[in-house]
């Protein structure tokens, strides 16, 4: 079986104006079943606009995006809808949950658009919620939460729908540091019972939590290997520096 | 997801904001009543009219004579050959003879009533009973004789309910009362219907200066057999006058259908002024949606980070406005039928005319129709703008 995730010569061009920003620049990668990676650069390096061609929330320009061998770039938006709900479960920075929906509606949503019936998706709901310790909240509003809970929920829709891949965006970005550990003391876990988990974060020593990682710079990959070699976190010019 | 789940979602949705739901849902509650109202004043009217025209008798065919001058003129025996050749269209007919002259009783005279020569199936046509005395009778007409009836208002007013045997005076000409009209009217008024004095036509022709007979009255056997009644006469007074100048007829089924159609028309015309107040409605919810869309678009990009497709964004936003529509024109309907409750009031009251504005089915049944295919048709250019959007940038809004 070939890689879960594979990036070949992907391309990101935005035209503003006269200007074309390179912000993916031939990428190279794959990612197998069960990877925990740190996908690790400064603001513009081009790992947010990485995660979207990931998260199928966008499409590369050129080059080609294999997700589970099935070339996403050929897809149409429905199609890319559909591919979301099966084989990605997203954490975001913001949290991202609906204001106006009670825990259990909140984590219902993404069953909720793969037509499954709404007492199946209720238990399923409260299943993931109480395993992810949020029993005694289910009928509050997330507003009523704290932010390492409502991360949590966040976690618990990501989980609901059983996806191969978890895709978290910054998740501690908005939490202070002890929360922040929790929750990424969490997704160990989710990495230790067998998802990939590919963290995208500006942040070194949150990206130390992977097993490997991928630093992009102006568009491209500057370091691919474990978190444990100190190159890994070095920049490009540290790095000419160094030899 | 199913439709029940879109609904589900609609309805908690409008739930959520149910003042700006409410006030979005005004115009279309609005236009809704304004056009079942409107449907019940027709109605209404309609029934009122058809009401008024069997009194008259719907079955009535008014026959003028103009004449051409020197030429032959159509004479009471052509008319009564005319109706006794036809009697499976023609029932019964009165020549009437309109006197000018006026009313004296003992020393008062009396221009408000009205004098009129006719025949003895006068009362029958005009569904009239007689109260007193006797009818008018075929010997009246033959020898002229100098008889008449008074209606209820006369006898009453005039003759303290008494008038029966007495005598009273047309122009210079003294009439023995031999019958009094039963009462028609709710109440007796002068000039009114029961405000009446009838004698033989052949006696009022004689009075009168011409000794002419120009007005007939016939009945055909039923409303149905009206047409065919007016084509009968109609080609009789051609064969004798050669010109379609010489005489008018007025069926009343041809006058009630004029009136039918011209109220139609009317009607159509207020409803349709009516109806654009359901399009101003249907803009009002599109503009909703139009906010409601911006100020959900991180929600809108969270829905399709998850896995919602765009037909499934799209029919959401449909189904919110269609929804909204739908239960602003079922309020409509009930405050039309209101409307429509206190209009009958209103007019009974007001213009002392018994009519009842009456909201058809029919109508009710469309106003909904419309009301949610505005709420389809307004709702969509919003869905469409929602489903639209893009993920990556819906979930970056503020």
């Amino acid at each position: 079986m070939g890689p879960l995730i594979e990036f070949r010569d992907v391309c990101k061009y935005y035209v503003m104006g006269d200007n074309t920003v390179k912000a993916n620049d031939h990428i190279n990668m794959r990612i197998d079943q069960g990877e925990f990676v740190a996908i690790v650069g400064q603001s513009g390096s081009g790992k947010s606009t990485s995660m979207n061609i990931i998260g199928c929330l966008d499409v590369p320009t050129s080059g080609q995006y294999l997700l589970g061998g099935r070339d996403v770039g050929s897809m149409n938006r429905s199609q890319l809808a559909e591919i979301r709900n099966e084989m990605l479960g997203f954490i975001f920075q913001q949290y991202n949950l609906l204001p106006k929906y009670n825990l259990i509606e909140n984590v219902e949503v993404p069953m909720m658009y793969r037509g499954i019936s709404r007492a199946e998706r209720k238990r399923r709901a409260v299943e993931v919620l109480t395993e992810l310790g949020l029993s005694d909240h289910l009928k509050h509003k997330p507003s009523e939460l704290s932010g390492g809970q409502q991360q949590r929920v966040s976690i618990a829709r990501a989980l609901v729908g059983e996806p191969p891949i978890i895709l978290a965006d910054e998740p501690t970005g908005a939490l202070d540091s002890k929360t922040g550990k929790e929750v990424l003391r969490l997704l160990q876990e989710l990495h230790q019972k067998g998802k990939t988990v590919v963290l995208i974060t500006h942040d070194n020593s949150i990206a130390r939590q992977a097993k490997r990682i991928i630093r992009l710079e102006d568009g491209c990959v500057v370091y691919d290997g474990p978190s444990d070699d100190p190159a890994a976190f070095r920049t490009h010019a540290e790095e000419v520096q160094a030899e | 997801m199913n439709l029940f789940d879109t609904a589900r979602l609609a309805i908690g949705n409008i739930w959520a904001s149910k003042m700006r739901t409410f006030l979005t849902m005004l115009g279309i509650i609005i236009g809704v009543s304004a056009v079942i109202l409107i449907e019940g004043l027709g109605n209404g009217l309609q029934v009122y009219m058809e009401d008024a025209f069997d009194a008259l008798g719907t079955s009535s065919i008014e026959v003028i004579l103009m004449g051409r001058g020197s030429t032959r003129n159509a004479d009471v025996e052509d008319m009564y050959q005319l109706l006794d050749e036809n009697p499976q269209a023609l029932e019964s007919m009165t020549p009437t003879v309109t006197m000018s002259g006026v009313l004296k009783i003992g020393n008062e005279t009396y221009s408000k009533t009205a004098v009129t020569g006719v025949s003895e199936d006068y009362l029958d046509i005009k569904s009239y009973e007689i109260e007193k005395g006797r009818n008018l009778q075929y010997m009246d007409m033959k020898d002229r004789k100098a008889v008449c009836l008074v209606g209820s208002y006369v006898d009453q007013t005039y003759f303290k309910g008494r008038s029966v045997g007495e005598t009273l005076k047309v122009g210079k000409n003294k009439l023995t009362v031999v019958g009094v009209v039963a009462q028609e009217e709710e109440e007796l008024r002068e000039g009114g219907t029961d405000d009446i004095v009838l004698l033989p036509y052949t006696s009022a022709a004689r009075y009168s200066m011409t000794g002419q007979i120009s007005r007939y009255t016939f009945t055909a056997t039923d409303p149905d057999h009206s047409d065919e009644a007016v084509d009968l006469i109609e080609a009789r007074l051609y064969e004798i006058y050669g010109t379609e100048s010489a005489y008018m007829i007025v069926s009343m089924a041809q006058l009630l259908d004029t009136f039918s159609s011209m109220l139609n028309v009317m009607i159509t015309i207020l409803a349709i002024i009516a109806g654009i107040s359901l399009v101003v409605g249907g803009i009002g919810i599109m503009n909703i949606m139009l906010v409601s869309v911006t100020e959900r678009t991180r929600e809108i990009g969270i829905r399709k980070a998850l896995g919602a497709k765009e037909t499934v964004i799209l029919s959401q936003f449909v189904t919110e406005a269609a929804v909204t529509s739908v239960i602003g024109g079922i309020f409509g309907i009930g405050f039309g039928i209101l409307m429509c409750r206190v209009a009958t009031k209103l007019v009974v009251q007001i213009l002392q005319v018994k009519m009842s504005v009456i909201p058809d089915a029919q109508s009710i049944a469309m106003a909904v129709g419309v009301s949610a295919g505005i709420g389809i048709l307004f709702g969509y250019l919003p869905a469409k703008k929602a489903a639209n959007l893009n993920p990556i940038d819906a979930l970056r809004y503020e």
